[in-house]
């Protein structure tokens, strides 16, 4: 701790990091505080900077793709996914049936796992040290058992491909993802009995952290903190990519723009997530996986410029590419999510406690490799 | 050179053991007691630190093996375990949490990127492991490793704790007198870190012709 204007011993500033257990990675706030409300706030960003665009664009198209594995490192196929729709943009490949439907079913299932973690974490900092954490990985882990049945890694699945997926479905795989999809509800359920109405929680999130909509949208948050703040815009149903105008689904929107309304998009995410792959899991047809037309040596699309986005867990993931008709790529850019949605941490902050900052950015959902990349 | 130790009967140890009565070397108690409650620090650097908590969580439970107190605090913690890539800007943070952390203590490297920069070592902010600035007890290879891989690494420590002579020339640094505990932390020079590495605890190896 470092007093500012030592003497009068009115304001403090804190820097909280990078190694703090609440920061959800190596990420620093240099807090002002007047008692314990906070007057100041800067985020301080690039401990886990790793020269992802840099190393993308002195490498092919496709080596790229396990970098963006380790962007936002919890939902690694939905990186997959958006790196994939920009190239395939680039390119102009089409995507066969049977890959999209893959796609949406990953896609949904790391929605899932994300969200379930993240409600673990926040419950976490708000002091249940452990047990809700607990029950969020017992359901990762179903989920991440089917990434390693399908991609062969728990986390980097490293699974799609320019024009499709990199392998087809193994032999039992839908049946498993369907189990694990009609228990999912209860899991849900549960936590929700257990988190929802819970006092504490309530006390701590309700009223705190409110951003209003005119200030979501002038600063570009995207995802669930958009949708909590109340305005309507998720990509599944804006862009309609791949194949999310077949699915019957609703978004959920907030009220209040407060931590509450951020919790408690994430679970009707999630019960809207498991209708999605209620009515994908039975449909997927058999067909090829992978455009015909693509090639996975001497891959140079010609030149020009694509910008691919999807609905990632944490927002509007990104990619923006140009080419100049070289294998690799001549610029590399990546719109994260994560790092924008922090763009907004002070403004939210201000004039709360400080233990209200920490519950704050665990609702925000950082992930620091994207943040940083 | 090794000191021959002074052995017990095993005929005589069992013979007591019969009657109720444990026989054990001052050495193998203290190291017991210290191999069965290693507390690690919580500190994750990136994606590495998933799996790190994913193995504490029930699934693969490092409670097994007396570690699943995660200590906020370096102050307060026996291992250190770096998981996840060190970037140039974290390097002195790591090696500063390192020094505050007291003796006896132990570091796991968790991952490509922790013990020799992994897929990013080309990438102009990346520390080319953190073995250059501080030793490294255990080293585990894996993008991230899966959680059985910490806790292998885990049960390679304990057994390192365990067959630490408390006394003689190969007793642990933490029983030498002369020997650092902290070292130095690097600082951010013009074009690089100052210095590049720690020269005590990390050599460039030698390329040896066949």
């Amino acid at each position: 701790m470092l007093p500012k204007d030592a003497g009068d011993g009115e304001s403090l500033e804190v820097a909280m990091g990078p190694h703090h257990p609440s920061t959800h990675g190596v990420f620093r706030m240099d807090v002002v505080l007047d008692g314990e409300r906070v007057v100041k706030l800067k985020p301080v960003f690039g401990y886990l900077h790793r020269n992802h665009e840099k190393i993308a664009e002195g490498t092919t198209y496709l080596a790229a793709m396990p970098y963006t594995d380790r962007l936002d490192y919890f939902c690694s196929l939905t990186n997959n996914w958006a790196y994939a729709l920009a190239v395939e943009k680039l390119a102009g490949l089409q995507v066969p049936e049977r890959a999209e439907y893959i796609r949406v079913i990953t896609a949904e299932l790391t929605r899932l796992q994300n969200h379930a973690c993240l409600i673990g974490f926040l419950a976490q900092d708000m002091g249940a040290s452990g047990t809700p954490l607990m029950y969020a990985f017992r359901e990762r882990e179903k989920i991440l058992d089917l990434f390693e049945a399908l991609s062969g890694a728990r986390m980097m699945c490293n699974y799609m491909r320019f024009g499709g997926c990199r392998c087809d479905l193994p032999d039992g795989w839908l049946t498993q993802a369907q189990t694990v999809v009609a228990e999912f509800p209860r899991f849900i359920d549960e936590f929700e009995n257990f988190l929802t109405g819970n006092e504490i929680l309530m006390s701590r999130t309700q009223g705190i952290g409110r951003m209003s909509r005119e200030l979501a949208i002038n600063a570009g948050i995207t995802g669930p903190l958009l949708r909590a703040a109340g305005v309507d815009y998720d990509l599944r149903k804006v862009d309609k990519y791949g194949i999310y105008d077949r699915f019957q689904f609703r978004v959920p929107l907030g009220d209040h723009g407060d931590t509450f309304d951020r919790y408690m998009i994430r679970i009707l995410e999630m019960r809207e997530s498991v209708k999605i792959l209620e009515q994908a899991l039975p449909k997927i047809p058999a067909g090829p996986i992978v455009d015909p037309k693509t090639k996975l040596r001497g891959f140079r699309p010609k030149a020009g410029e694509a910008y691919g986005r999807i609905e990632a867990p944490k927002g509007e993931l990104g990619f923006y590419l140009i080419s100049d008709g070289g294998p690799n790529p001549y610029r590399y850019r990546v719109r994260p999510p994560s790092l924008i949605n922090l763009t907004v941490l002070e403004d939210i902050c201000l004039g709360q406690m400080i233990a209200d900052v920490v519950v704050i950015l665990g609702s925000v959902d950082i992930v620091l490799g994207e943040v940083d990349r | 050179m090794t000191i021959e130790k002074p052995k017990m009967d095993e005929g005589l140890r069992n013979e007591l053991q019969k009657q109720g009565v444990f026989t054990t070397t001052l050495e193998g108690i203290y190291n017991w007691g210290r191999q069965n409650s290693v507390w690690p620090l919580q500190f994750g650097l990136a994606c590495c630190a998933i799996e790190m908590i994913a193995a504490s969580m029930a699934r693969y439970d490092l409670a097994r093996f007396g570690a699943e107190v995660f200590r906020p605090s370096p102050r307060q913690a026996d291992l250190m375990i770096v998981a996840g890539t060190v970037t140039k800007k974290m390097a002195p943070q790591v090696v500063r949490l390192y020094n505050q952390m007291p003796e006896p203590k132990y570091v796991i490297a968790m991952g490509a990127c922790a013990i020799s920069g992994g897929p990013f070592k080309q990438g102009y902010n990346v520390l080319k492991g953190i073995d250059r600035y501080i030793p490294v007890d255990v080293h585990i290879p894996g993008c991230p490793p899966r959680p059985e891989a910490l806790l292998h690494a885990f049960m390679t420590l304990q057994k390192k704790i365990e067959n630490q002579p408390l006394t003689g020339a190969n007793r642990p640094r933490h029983l030498q007198a002369d020997a650092p505990s902290e070292f130095p932390v690097p600082k951010f020079g013009v074009h690089d870190l100052e210095p590049p590495s720690n020269p005590t605890v990390w050599q460039s190896p030698k390329m040896v012709r066949a």
